[in-house]
């Protein structure tokens, strides 16, 4: 095993790296700005002096239309690779986290049935009910995936996966009736589907910034019983973890912030899958200092896919499509290796 | 009457599974500062009695005492404070360092944000070094082999720094050496330091090294408990286990040896 970083070296390289992607990024687009520029623009929000010398469509381009979104993709990453982490420690399982689990898939059938509800006259406040909605779907696919597994005592990672393949087959056909009824709102759906991040406006920003915070905070108070939760529900409930509240308590927190991403970005495969995975191999299996650096590395990565998608292909790629054609292999690679060597992770 | 002088106190307990009864009217007082072992053949309550003992099932009917105080109203933590348990095979499903397996000992004992105070680094050092696994220290524990990780579960149950330790079957897949060294070092510290083990074992012999009182369990009933030289006899052995016995003074262990046959 390579020497493992240490924490603040490793938070601190991150969080610069992260800085620098959001300052690049804002410059990036149909429109070049210098990255001096977007630095002015910014301070010139809170401090008008330094926006003097700008001219007013560079600074509306930067802070109304590309800062939401990369905003957006950097909360949305980072609360997906917090999932991810809490998952994969609270399952023993690293190949679990929110889209392999059905969870998105969850999510995003209740804010398609949100949609569809108001296509059959049914209205509800839209800002209101597609969270709540994705929420109560997430919930019901965890729940279905668990139970469905639950006869497997050591919820293996064979026996999980292949529930969530289960729920998220069966999703994806009430998913599709729900296209079906959804007739002219059908492209809506789409989005959820596919996930983008273009609509992301400066209310989804206030939205998902304190869940952000919030989910986080209630991760990192309990990461010390997680990591005690690798050692096993006997050993760990021997040790003083009270095994059921914790799992709860986490398992409800992380479908909420799931369910928050999923509302604003539709579905975003495989960033909490990846960002845990390779950070733990650089950091150690810590979830005090994963749950952090899996938080900093998410958003990087949802950043630098979204600002790919954005403004570097000929043409936008939806941003669920595209972590799912890169995380897909990924995932098939760390499936293949965990067949060959049955250590841990 | 519960008392406070004893660690545990069971007065008609009972647990099924499925409706299926496991363990059924065990009444037993466990004393402080003895070496009690668990033994009975494979399903009879031995891993039910321990998981009961450490709070991690509740019985179906019965009373069970810790301190005198029922059971119920300890919390996990206050419990874990006080009594540890070594499972049999120890496991860590990502790829901690057995310092950090350790160190997760002293869980109980810390407030949820707080960081291990200097004494606990000391403690740590001392008990993995007194397991023999200090030079260790930075491996990861899923490449260790089994008597290595079998030792950090010990450590790690030992800087619990429980008053009582429950061991189940925690020897169980080691060779000879590694399973007397484990226990040689486990009776050191009931002689010198007044700690209680509460070990289920498999082993007839090992039980008459190192045991100061067995029980017996069949079929979830407890058969007999009692000093280990006034239990460990023939016709008990062939009550439990079906088996013919000869149990002999050992001259050269100093102890109560078992042979058995069908």
């Amino acid at each position: 095993m390579a020497a493992r970083l240490g924490f603040p070296w490793a938070a601190g390289a991150l969080l610069l790296l992260l800085l620098t992607a959001m300052l690049l990024a804002a410059g990036m687009g149909f429109m070049n700005i210098p990255a001096l520029s977007v630095a002015k623009a910014v301070g010139g929000h809170f401090f008008p002096s330094l926006a003097a010398g700008l001219d007013p469509p560079t600074v509306a381009i930067v802070l109304d239309v590309r800062l939401p979104r990369i905003m957006a993709a950097v909360l949305v990453g980072g609360m997906l690779a917090v999932c991810g982490t809490v998952f994969q420690a609270i399952l023993l399982n690293p190949l679990a986290d929110p889209y392999t689990l059905g969870v998105s898939s969850g999510a995003a059938f209740g804010a398609s049935l949100a949609i569809v509800l108001q296509v059959i006259g049914l209205t509800l406040p839209q800002s209101f009910s597609v969270p709540l909605f994705a929420f109560a779907g997430s919930i019901a696919a965890l729940v279905a995936v668990l139970t469905l597994a639950a006869g497997d005592q050591r919820l293996s990672s064979s026996s999980l996966i292949l529930s969530g393949v289960i729920v998220a087959a069966i999703l994806s056909a009430a998913i599709g009736f729900l296209k079906f009824l959804a007739d002219e709102q059908v492209s809506i759906i789409i989005f959820w589907l596919m996930g983008s991040l273009s609509s992301a406006s400066r209310q989804d920003i206030l939205l998902l910034a304190p869940a952000a915070l919030a989910g986080s905070a209630v991760c990192l108070f309990f990461s010390r019983d997680l990591n005690i939760m690798a050692a096993g529900e006997r050993a760990a409930a021997s040790l003083g973890v009270n095994t059921a509240r914790l799992r709860w308590t986490l398992l409800l927190t992380c479908s909420l912030m799931t369910a928050l991403c999923v509302a604003v970005s539709g579905i975003i495969g495989f960033v909490g899958l990846v960002a845990p995975h390779l950070l733990r191999h650089l950091a150690g299996p810590d979830n005090r200092r994963l749950i952090v650096l899996s938080f900093l590395g998410g958003g990087l990565l949802l950043l630098c896919a979204d600002t790919l998608t954005r403004a570097v292909l000929p043409a936008e790629v939806p941003i669920g499509v595209l972590t799912s054609l890169i995380g897909g292999p990924f995932f098939a690679c760390i499936f293949k290796k965990r067949q060959q060597s049955n250590a841990g992770f | 009457m519960p008392d406070s002088d004893l660690l545990w106190q069971l007065e008609h307990v009972s647990f099924a599974r499925n409706r299926r009864p496991v363990l059924d009217a065990v009444s037993l007082k466990i004393r402080p500062g003895k070496w009690c072992g668990i033994l009975g053949p494979n399903g009879s309550g031995k891993t039910t009695l321990l998981d009961l003992l450490c709070g991690l099932l509740e019985p179906n009917s019965g009373a069970l005492a810790y301190r005198g105080q029922p059971l119920r109203q300890w919390s996990r933590r206050q419990l874990a404070r006080r009594v540890a348990l070594v499972p049999q095979d120890f496991a860590l499903r990502f790829a901690f360092s057995v310092r950090e397996a350790v160190e997760m000992g002293r869980h109980p004992h810390l407030g949820r944000l707080a960081s291990m105070p200097a004494q606990d680094y000391a403690l740590v050092d001392a008990v993995m070094a007194e397991m023999g696994i200090a030079e260790l220290a930075e491996r990861p524990v899923t490449q260790l082999s089994g008597g290595e990780k079998q030792r950090v579960a010990v450590a790690r149950a030992l800087v619990q720094e429980p008053e009582a330790l429950l061991l189940d079957e925690a020897t169980s897949n080691l060779d000879i050496h590694h399973s007397l060294a484990i226990l040689n070092l486990l009776r050191r510290r009931v002689d010198g330091q007044g700690l209680t083990v509460v070990a289920a074992l498999h082993d007839l012999n090992l039980a008459g090294l190192f045991c100061d009182e067995l029980l017996f369990l069949k079929n979830g009933r407890l058969v007999c408990h009692g000093e280990t030289a006034a239990v460990l006899r023939p016709e008990i052995i062939q009550e439990v286990y079906g088996v013919q016995a000869q149990v002999r003074q050992d001259a050269f262990t100093g102890c109560l040896q078992v042979s058995c046959k069908l």
